[in-house]
């Protein structure tokens, strides 16, 4: 896994709650039995109309936005398990989803790819989503060791929560495959005692 | 203080934990399908790590598999690949497969409880989010992501933070009409799409207490509808004659010693819950959804909801409804009965007891889709097959099927399908197609009338 420290980046913003994993890969592109190109069919019924063509009003169409932070509405990444979603993402481009709120297994999916959800206050969110609309140029700091993410222009920063363990694994490029092979011993002893 | 049903079986499962972290669980039984795992199992590849216990994984093909004709070749090259990759992987790791065919194959949250795989007290896990189906029998299921199979398959272990815990209590006694279905519906309705976020939820009272196994499932099903990891239901009388004499069930004695054990999960009296909520079952009439997340849900016979919400608004615009509108009367062309919400016996049975000497209206097509090869037999045993197909409903072989819509049965674009799965997410069942989820009665009156109809006015 990539090693995450600090991020400066420009951010898209998506102002949409409760926005599902079938939304974000529709199930469809689920075939594939790599991990790798689910990027270009990320949000894919949102990017393009039935007939193929572009939504010229979708976000991630839109010329004036760019960046690798994804600013999404409330409960992103509820719904199905697949972790397509995280991979789609991070394929695509983002290091980082800021919302107010994330689904359980998105985030756990997120972290084991190295795309740091950053939960944020409702009000940092909307405060956020504002300053992007006025100025789609913005630029926004998210940093790791500090779990603080700023935004100078708008001399607004918040402190965000992470579990100090992932914080670890991200910090080093190191994910849970890596620790619970190093325990194997005492798995198996625990496997043996019950 | 004492433990909830949640931490007993929880803490007999923590092989360590983490400093300032999470813990190591350690998980009974693994199951796996075509879509979640490939990936899994070249990463273990990848890093030159074998798998460390074969034989507590069942793998299934259920998600990408079409339900016609599934003893021919399967056209979509994508699909057949995927489902080869299932076989090929299982045959080299020593994994048992119900694949396309076998007499056991089916969706995967049906087949593994029918089988007696699922049993109270384990831990299951399985790359896909309703595992919390197992829930039902009073162990910790819940669904994992790709990269945590892969280190269940090295390690029979995930590392996760304990959840919160919830309870979800109801008394009383349900109306006349009103299925399981209808009762995690209204639980959605009332705590929304996000209400059990970081919790793993119990659903307790006489309500669950009085349901059938198969009715406990659907409710346990959706608990990931409200955000939350799982839902259980603590083992009693109904769990053990269920499991009792399953292929996979402990025999004799040894189910005798697990039965002793089963019992002593429960929630202690004592035992504390983190959030509690508490409902009437005399407030719960059969459910429809109207919006495009599950909890969106309201009584047929209420009207939309009114709400200012950017959000809310944009998910009534897909739906093509207004709020204060009434569903009743709504023309609606498509019907689905599966899913594993709604794929057992038991719901084929309500579908059929009320379609019997019935019609499906002109304007319908109506899928009726087995959760697995075993539920497929006990229709035809049971002559429901010649009551669906009398009535004119089309019954296909088994697997998710429009469910997620990955295979050929899809819902097309604009139209509306009122479904007995799970989700009503914009595009799952096809693009632009538009879900209303409701329980397998109110499915099958909805296919003889062609439209919304109040339930409760025909039973
Ligand atoms: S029936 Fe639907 S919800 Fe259930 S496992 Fe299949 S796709 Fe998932």
């Amino acid at each position: 896994m990539e090693k995450f420290k600090t991020l400066e980046a420009r951010a898209i913003p998506l102002p949409v709650e409760n926005i599902d994993t079938d939304q974000i890969i529709p199930a469809r592109f689920l075939k594939a039995t790599d991990r790798i190109g689910f990027g270009k069919n990320l949000f894919k019924d949102w990017r393009h109309y039935k007939d193929g063509s572009l939504n010229d009003e979708f976000v991630l169409n839109n010329d004036v936005f760019h960046g690798s932070i994804l600013v999404a509405g409330s409960n992103f990444g509820c719904g199905s398990s697949r972790e397509h979603a995280a991979w789609a993402l991070c394929d695509y481009g983002f290091k980082v989803v800021v919302s107010s709120f994330f689904a359980d297994i998105f985030k756990g999916n997120a972290l084991n790819n190295g795309l740091l959800p950053v939960q944020v206050s409702e009000d940092f969110l909307q405060a956020l989503l504002k300053g992007l609309s006025e100025d789609p140029k913005m630029i926004i700091s998210v940093n790791l060791e500090q779990q603080l993410i700023t935004v100078a222009r708008l001399n607004l920063s918040e402190k965000f929560e992470i579990n100090p363990y992932k914080k670890l694994c991200l910090l080093s490029g190191y994910d849970d495959m890596d620790y619970l092979v190093s325990i194997l011993d005492d798995i198996k002893e625990y496997e043996e005692k019950r | 203080m004492g433990k909830t049903l949640f931490d007993k079986v929880w803490d007999s499962h923590v092989v360590t934990t983490i400093k300032d972290g999470p813990q190591v669980l350690y998980i009974d039984k693994h199951l796996i399908h075509e879509v979640t795992s490939p990936q899994a199992f070249n990463e273990l590849k990848e890093r030159g790590i074998p798998l460390l216990r074969p034989h507590q994984i069942l793998a299934t093909a259920d998600h990408n598999t079409p339900t016609k004709d599934q003893h021919l070749p399967i056209k979509d090259e994508l699909s057949r690949k995927q489902l080869e990759a299932l076989t090929n992987n299982c045959a080299e790791n020593n994994i048992e497969l119900y694949g396309l065919g076998h007499k056991y194959n089916g969706i995967v949250h049906v087949i593994a409880p029918e089988l007696g795989v699922t049993q109270p007290g384990m831990t299951i896990v399985c790359g896909d989010s309703h595992t919390s189906t197992h829930g039902a029998f009073g162990s910790i299921a819940f669904g994992i992501g790709t990269s945590q199979v892969a280190q269940v398959f090295a390690t029979q272990s995930v590392v996760m933070e304990k959840p919160k815990s919830m309870r979800i209590t109801i008394d009383g006694k349900l109306k006349k009409g009103v299925l399981s279905k209808d009762v995690v519906l209204y639980i959605l309705s009332k705590i929304t799409a996000n209400g059990g976020t970081g919790h793993f939820i119990e659903f307790a009272g006489e309500v669950f207490e009085n349901m059938s196994m198969e009715s406990r499932m659907t409710v346990c099903n959706m608990s990931i509808e409200m955000g939350a990891r799982g839902g259980m239901i603590a083992p009693d009388a109904t769990t053990f004659d269920y499991v009792k004499g399953r292929e996979f069930a402990p025999k004799d004695a040894d189910f005798e010693q697990k039965v002793a054990y089963w019992k002593t999960l429960a929630t202690d009296v004592r035992a504390v819950f983190d959030t509690e909520y508490t409902f009437d079952a005399s407030d719960i009439a059969p459910m429809i959804t109207f919006g495009t997340n599950p909890g969106m849900g309201i009584k047929i016979t209420e009207l939309i909801p009114e709400n200012k919400n950017e959000s809310y608004k944009k998910s009534l615009q897909y739906m093509g409804f207004s709020q204060g509108a009434s569903l009743e009367n709504l023309q609606v062309n498509y019907v689905f009965i599966g899913s594993c919400t709604n794929a057992r016996i038991e719901d084929f049975r309500a579908a059929a007891d009320f379609i019997k000497g019935k019609q499906k209206a002109a304007n319908v097509t109506a899928l009726i889709v087995p959760g697995s090869q075993l539920v497929a037999q006990q229709i035809k045993k049971e002559g429901l097959q010649e009551i669906f197909e009398t009535a004119g409903f089309e019954l296909r072989q088994p697997g998710c099927s429009a469910c997620l819509a990955m295979n050929d049965d899809k819902i097309p674009d604009g139209e509306y399908c009122v479904a007995t799965s799970n989700r009503n997410f914009e595009g799952r069942q096809g693009q632009g197609s538009r879900t209303l989820l409701a329980s397998p009665l109110v499915a099958a009156s909805v296919a003889v009338a062609g439209k919304i109809v109040d339930i409760t006015k025909l039973v």
